[in-house]
């Protein structure tokens, strides 16, 4: 059974990555009797959780009528997105097929879902077909809205300088031909990032600094700036993180931005246009005033919200996120409020932080044994505390393993070993080598 | 990761090396000690003499090992950023001098034969 295996390790997703150094090594995944049952479970979404999910239910379950549902026919590495931006990695690093890593025995249904009803409990693809379930869980991911900034369409990433890596693999590497460009030529380089909640809220900085140490090793120092925005008021959520950042960005020269959220772009005249806040001292109003910053080389990150088919089911937070509809669910089991028999997974889900293939790593299991006991009549009793990972990349070859909770605590592995704040090789190994490995095995339900 | 298996571990070094290269210097490695139990079984004593030459070497296959794993993981010298790091390379480096001194006498023995 997850979790209660004597060989386990508590932060093993990263455990490992330290090549077997503070590990203990087992021979396989330790699971009990299956567990007989005629339940039908639907899972929407076969990204990172859906799949991890859809794997696990099946070591775990017998007889049960797993059915997931994605149209998508490529499975996506996403943490590898940052990698392909910068020269680093091809754009076919990050690419797999979505069959690739299901298991028999679960029935995928190549069609988006069109509608859920968690009343009478069915979800309704775009092909019309009804899949009625007993649980659910709701791993669709999130939508990037590139058309909420006017001006910016995606046929423009790699041309005349704009960039935009989170839009997929294609994108990304036509990221890195924009960002080469200023990275060989020099210029001003303007990074963005949303005001909404964001998958991986460490990319944009990553790319700022992978760009900015680029720059310094081709074009050389003096010929380039690299100028980071951001519509917050920190540059990172967790306050010790933004402070170490806040003095890394100050030594490398990259001047900060904050409250400028980018509205719109001319791309022809180079120009992105910023909405500036800023509180009155006296009267302690908001001001809002309109900042132009021109650019060579512009990193679009658009505002990010849940699929339509999730804002209209009625499963979203009705009084938080109203303009991006996460869906109502407990932090700590991830169970919806109101329809217990539904599971909120991954990037969809309404919780604080933690946009990441890290925590979905944690929330798997957490679901899984929630739902298991439910099928037993029983309580689980995993917990999810927002756990995350970020392996934030300060140049091609350092990187800083930093890793928190819900309450902005830092949560090292290696207490001792690896310093979260400190620019390691140790670091740059784990996200450049380790990661991806790890992810895979967390697919197949076996992390 | 709840549970580390022996199957990731294997993964995380095929993806640091690429399938192929991995699986080759698995097999290298297997090799080149099949062949050192062989001579030393075959000769039943340590030659000091080949050692010594091993040992030798072993500087050599501590660079090389260096070397080689900066430029798999496109990393310099430069990035290496605390104690952590030093120690990872360190080791690294013994492995590399290990391996070389195994190979080097090994190599000796297969060449010259039985002499001391």
């Amino acid at each position: 059974m997850a979790g209660s295996s004597p060989f386990t390790t508590r932060r093993g997703f990263l455990s490992l990555a330290a090549a077997g150094a503070a590990a203990t090594v087992t021979g396989g995944a330790a699971y009990g009797n299956r567990l007989a049952t005629k339940a039908r479970i639907v899972i929407i979404g076969a990204g990172a959780g859906g799949t991890a999910m859809a794997n696990r239910l099946v070591k775990r379950l017998d007889g049960a009528t797993i059915t997931i549902v994605d149209p998508r026919a490529e499975h996506l590495y996403q943490p590898g997105l940052s990698l392909v931006a910068a020269g680093l990695k091809p754009a076919s690093y990050v690419v797999s097929k979505t069959t690739d890593w299901l298991p028999a025995g679960v029935t995928l249904v190549p069609e988006a879902a069109a509608a859920i009803d968690p009343l009478v409990k069915t979800v309704t693809t775009a092909g019309g077909t009804k899949l009625e379930y007993d649980f659910l869980v709701v791993a669709p991911g999130l939508v990037l809205d590139h058309d909420a900034i006017p001006g910016f369409s995606l046929d423009m990433v790699g041309q005349n300088g704009i960039g935009a890596l989170y839009a997929g693999p294609e994108h990304a590497a036509r990221t890195w031909e924009a960002a080469r460009k200023f990275t060989e030529e020099g210029g001003v380089a303007v990074m963005t990032r949303p005001s909404t909640e964001m998958k991986c809220a460490g990319a944009p900085l990553k790319h700022a600094f992978l760009l900015e140490d680029i720059a310094s090793r081709t074009v050389g120092a003096g010929k380039f700036e690299v100028h980071y925005t951001a519509p917050q008021g920190a540059l990172f959520g967790v306050p010790i993180v933004a402070e170490k950042v806040r003095m890394l960005m100050g030594q490398r020269g990259i001047k900060t931005h904050l409250q400028h959220k980018l509205v719109s772009i001319e791309p022809g005249q180079k120009r992105a246009m910023f909405e500036k806040s800023e509180i009155d001292t006296t009267t302690k109003e908001e001001i809002k005033t309109t900042v132009e910053m021109p650019y060579d080389y512009l990193h679009v990150i658009p505002p990010q919200r849940a699929p339509e088919v999730i804002r209209q089911s009625g499963l979203s937070w009705a009084d938080k996120w109203t303009d991006q509809g996460w869906v109502e669910c407990d932090q700590k089991t991830m169970r919806h409020l109101r329809y217990p028999e539904i599971f909120a997974l991954g990037d969809v889900a309404g919780v604080p932080k933690g946009k990441t293939a890290a925590s979905v790593k944690w929330q798997v299991p957490v679901i899984e044994d929630h739902l298991v006991a439910a099928l037993q009549g029983k309580e689980g009793t995993e917990v999810y505390d927002g756990y995350t990972s970020c392996p934030l990349i300060t140049r091609v070859g350092s990187a800083m393993l930093i890793e928190f909770d819900y309450s902005n605590n830092l949560v090292p592995s290696f207490p001792g070993l690896i310093a979260p704040l400190e620019e390691l090789w140790i670091s740059w190994l784990m996200k450049e080598v380790a990661l991806k490995a790890t992810y895979n095995a967390m697919l197949r339900g076996k992390a | 990761m709840k549970e580390l298996t022996l199957e990731t571990l294997v993964a995380v070094f095929e993806e640091i090396f690429g399938r192929g290269l991995f699986w080759a210097m698995v097999a290298a490695a297997l090799i080149v000690t099949a062949l050192y139990l062989y001579v030393l079984i075959r000769d039943r004593a340590m030659s000091m003499r080949k050692f010594l030459v091993a040992q030798l070497s072993m500087p050599i296959g501590a660079i090389l090992a260096v070397l080689f794993m900066l430029e798999v993981t496109s990393s310099g010298l430069g990035d290496m950023g605390g104690p952590i790091d030093a120690i990872v390379l360190l080791a690294v480096a013994a492995v590399g001098a290990i391996g070389m001194a195994i190979l080097v006498y090994t190599a000796q023995s297969l060449v010259r034969g039985n002499q001391n």
